[in-house]
């Protein structure tokens, strides 16, 4: 890491921290003695015209502390990074220090993961302690998205019913944590036009029985069948191998209202180039690492299903 | 009071000389002494020590009674469990301790620096050890001036050994109060110490064998604050060890037969045991000096030599400027005690002292954080109503074990949704994610204040409430 363009600047602040220091050493020895006239015991300070200050000596030991953190400056500045871009001979780095403590934690806490890293995930789900491990991790890694309940939000699917964008499968679930998902839904917008959006969306809100304009819907069916089925499914069922919703069970991850499902069709969703700003799961592979995920993957499949995480999921 | 201030001549500068504004430190061998205040600081020595030493051991509930648990934030004392939250009770402790630091001092001058100071407590500790291994302050003495012999060495080493034995006794229970000290001995007795209980009680030994030992009156003269500070408090009014220059001049040495007054003579014999016993070193008949601890060693010593002559005592005694002056009797000394600034610190320590407790009774043995969930502001569930997501921090402060009641109100309809009632362990945390749902149509879209009531099942006494807000888009 090179702060500056010119190694002068390593030198330039080298020796003024060198010189600094042994000025500090000569200033001491200069004002551990004063010189004063033969008759009068003062230091020779004079205040207001005439008040003066005895010599009242201090103990000597007090002058050794100066000088004894002058040497610990010089032994510091050896041992520790001070010196301009002198490493100091101990390569003593934050970074370093940071990593040291990341490995005592991974000794510390690896064999806990890896007790269950050679698990089956429905066996760990079932593993009270496990499950609380895994809620810990979920609060501090998942619920900024997902909620503290995983329940999910605006965009954000919900992680506590048996509706999977990808599947619910335990495994499944882990691929997602690891690998993440980034499932996108294209601005169909341009393409239909306003009035086929119009059309398209209440066809889509005929599928889960809601209210619609059945004269559009009667028009939109047909758009459906050569746009959307390809991902949705000709039944509108969806698709979990694209991780496409299926829109006929009332679940809605961005709002199930008219005005909704038109913005959903005219912009897309996921992250696309008319929506700056959306998010997709992200990969947790390398963030938390396989025995973590692990654990998590089976928090949350325990989430929906209780019978399997035994008595109780709490 | 302090003499590094005086006019002084300033004289023209004439044969200048180099003079060191630094000088070797003159040993101090104070004398031992006995007497009624010597008695009460043996006194106070023993039960400061006494607690000190002993609270370690005490148990309660199956545990230690008074545990400073750092690792996990936890402080035990007796029935009490502190959290890091509790700190204000600390701050209370040490605004407490100060005003009562200010009201003593007020009254009757250094009484903390003479008889309860960890400085002086254990300094008087290492001068007994001491006095039993070499002797008295004459003896002392002379065997210091003389050569080294092998005798000598080993009363050194005798001294210093039994100097550090008590120095690491003294760190090890200091660090017994911060790590359960039974589990301790046997790591102590195993080698077995940990990295950070060794530095601990090698530092806090290293500490007391230094101060006490080797530092002793340094430590008030050059380092102390509250010896600089304390002058702050004084006043014409307040006791202070200090001789009486109107009886005890002119002093002069006499057999015990002459009558002072045919030779002219006040009731200072002039003996320098006052000087001798001062563990300071320095002469009280100089007047108030800023090093001067306090301790009353003089005046037990004075009292002595006094009670040999045939004298009154208290030629040095607790007295104040204003009686020393005025010839005021005691009676009219104790009078001016009640001075407004006696009246005001007393008054401001009650009050401390009173609401730190108030506060200590009232306080409740839970604690409640809300943290709202800022990734959704909002959800709509089934049946049309509005639901927000808290994350609520349990800490259960009291040592047993109890299930926990979770309520809302602040808006119509507000219910906790799904589970509500959660079980803690005794002195345990639980963080607990909550729903909370109110019907669409109740709440306008915007911030809503609402409050959180969390109790205890079966004891109404522990319940707190915890303000947040409920969001509707």
């Amino acid at each position: 890491m090179s702060d500056f363009a010119s190694g002068f600047w390593d030198l330039y602040i080298g020796i003024i921290t060198i010189a600094g220091i042994l000025a500090c050493a000569v200033l001491l020895k200069s004002m551990s003695t004063h010189r004063v006239s033969g008759e009068s015991d003062t230091t020779g300070h004079t205040w207001d015209e005439d008040l003066g200050e005895y010599n009242n000596p201090l103990p000597r030991w007090w002058i050794w502390l100066f000088y004894i953190t002058i040497v610990f400056g010089l032994v510091y500045l050896l041992l520790y990074p001070g010196l301009g871009s002198f490493a100091g001979s101990l390569k003593w780095t934050s970074t370093g220090e940071y990593e040291t403590e990341v490995k005592q934690a991974d000794e510390r806490y690896g064999p806990l993961f890896q007790k269950y890293a050679s698990q089956d995930l429905r066996q760990v789900a079932a593993d009270p302690e496990a499950r609380a491990i895994g809620q810990k991790l979920f609060l501090n890694h998942c619920a900024q998205c997902h909620g503290s309940d995983a329940a999910g939000g605006r965009g954000f699917p919900n992680l506590t019913d048996h509706n999977w964008l990808y599947g619910g499968e335990p495994e499944t679930i882990k691929t997602t944590i690891m690998n993440g998902r980034n499932g996108v839904m294209p601005a169909l917008g341009p393409t239909l036009g306003e009035s086929g959006t119009l059309d398209a969306a209440n066809y889509v809100l005929s599928l889960s029985g809601a209210k619609h304009d059945a004269a559009r819907a009667a028009r939109g069916k047909q758009t459906f069948a050569t746009v959307c089925a390809a991902c949705h499914g000709a039944d509108g069922k969806g698709n979990q191998a694209l991780g496409a919703p299926n829109l006929t069970d009332n679940i809605w991850e961005y709002g199930g209202s008219l005005a909704d499902i038109v913005e959903t069709v005219t912009k897309g969703r996921g992250v696309n180039a008319l929506t700056p700003g959306a998010s997709a799961m992200p990969a947790h592979k390398d963030s938390l690492g396989e025995a973590k995920v692990h654990i998590l993957a089976a928090y949350v499949y325990s989430l929906s299903n209780p019978r399997a995480a035994g008595a109780s999921a709490r | 009071m302090n003499d590094t201030l005086k006019n002084v001549e300033v004289l023209p500068r004439r044969d200048a000389v180099e003079e060191p504004l630094y000088e070797v430190r003159q040993k101090i061998y104070p004398r031992a002494v006995s007497g009624w205040f010597a008695r009460w600081r043996v006194a106070l020595v023993l039960a400061t020590q006494l607690v000190f030493y002993g609270t370690p051991w005490l148990e309660w509930n199956a545990r230690q009674a008074v545990l400073f648990d750092l690792g996990a934030r936890k402080f035990y004392v007796f029935g009490l469990v502190l959290w890091p939250q509790d700190f204000i009770y600390l701050t209370l402790l040490l605004v407490i301790s100060a005003l009562s630091l200010f009201l003593f001092t007020a009254v009757a001058g250094r009484l903390w620096c003479g008889y309860a100071c960890p400085q002086t407590v254990y300094t008087e500790i290492f001068m007994w050890i001491e006095r039993k291994i070499e002797g008295d302050r004459q003896r002392r003495i002379r065997r210091d001036g003389a050569p080294l012999t092998l005798g000598t060495l080993g009363l050194k080493v005798a001294k210093h050994g039994l100097w550090i034995a008590l120095s690491l006794w003294t760190g090890f229970t200091f660090v017994g109060y911060f790590t359960p000290i039974r589990e301790l001995t046997q790591e102590a007795v195993a080698l077995a110490l940990g990295p950070w209980e060794s530095f601990w009680v090698l530092f806090y030994g290293f500490a007391t064998y230094g101060n006490a030992g080797w530092m002793r009156e340094q430590v008030c003269k050059y380092m102390c604050p509250y010896a600089r500070f304390q002058s702050a408090m004084f006043d014409s009014d307040t006791l202070v060890i200090t001789y009486d220059p109107a009886r005890g001049e002119p002093r002069g040495g006499r057999s015990r037969s002459t009558d002072p007054k045919a030779k002219g003579l006040g009731d200072c014999v002039d003996c320098g045991i006052c000087v001798q016993v001062c563990p300071t070193g320095i002469d009280i008949r100089e007047g108030l000096q800023y090093e001067c601890i306090g301790c009353a060693a003089c005046i037990d010593g004075c009292n002595q030599v006094m009670k040999k002559m045939g004298y009154r005592p208290g030629l040095i005694r607790y007295s104040t400027e204003n009686a020393l002056r005025n010839r005021w009797k005691p009676a009219q000394v104790v009078k001016r005690v009640l001075r407004p600034r006696v009246i005001v610190y007393t008054a401001i320590l009650w009050t401390v002292i009173l609401g730190a407790g108030v506060a200590l009774w009232l306080r409740v043995p839970l604690k409640v954080d809300v943290i709202r969930d800022r990734g959704s502001l909002s959800r709509e569930v089934e049946g049309g109503m509005v639901e927000n997501v808290y994350r609520l921090q349990i800490m259960n402060a009291s040592e047993s074990p109890r299930v926990f009641h979770v309520q809302a109100a602040g808006l119509p309809t507000l219910q906790v949704a799904g589970e509500s009632f959660f079980a803690v362990e005794g002195a345990g945390t639980k963080m607990v994610p909550v729903r909370l749902r109110v019907d669409s149509g109740e709440a306008r879209p915007g911030s809503h204040r609402i409050e959180f009531r969390v109790g205890a099942v079966g004891d109404p006494a522990v319940a707190v409430r915890e303000r947040s807000v409920f969001l509707v888009r």
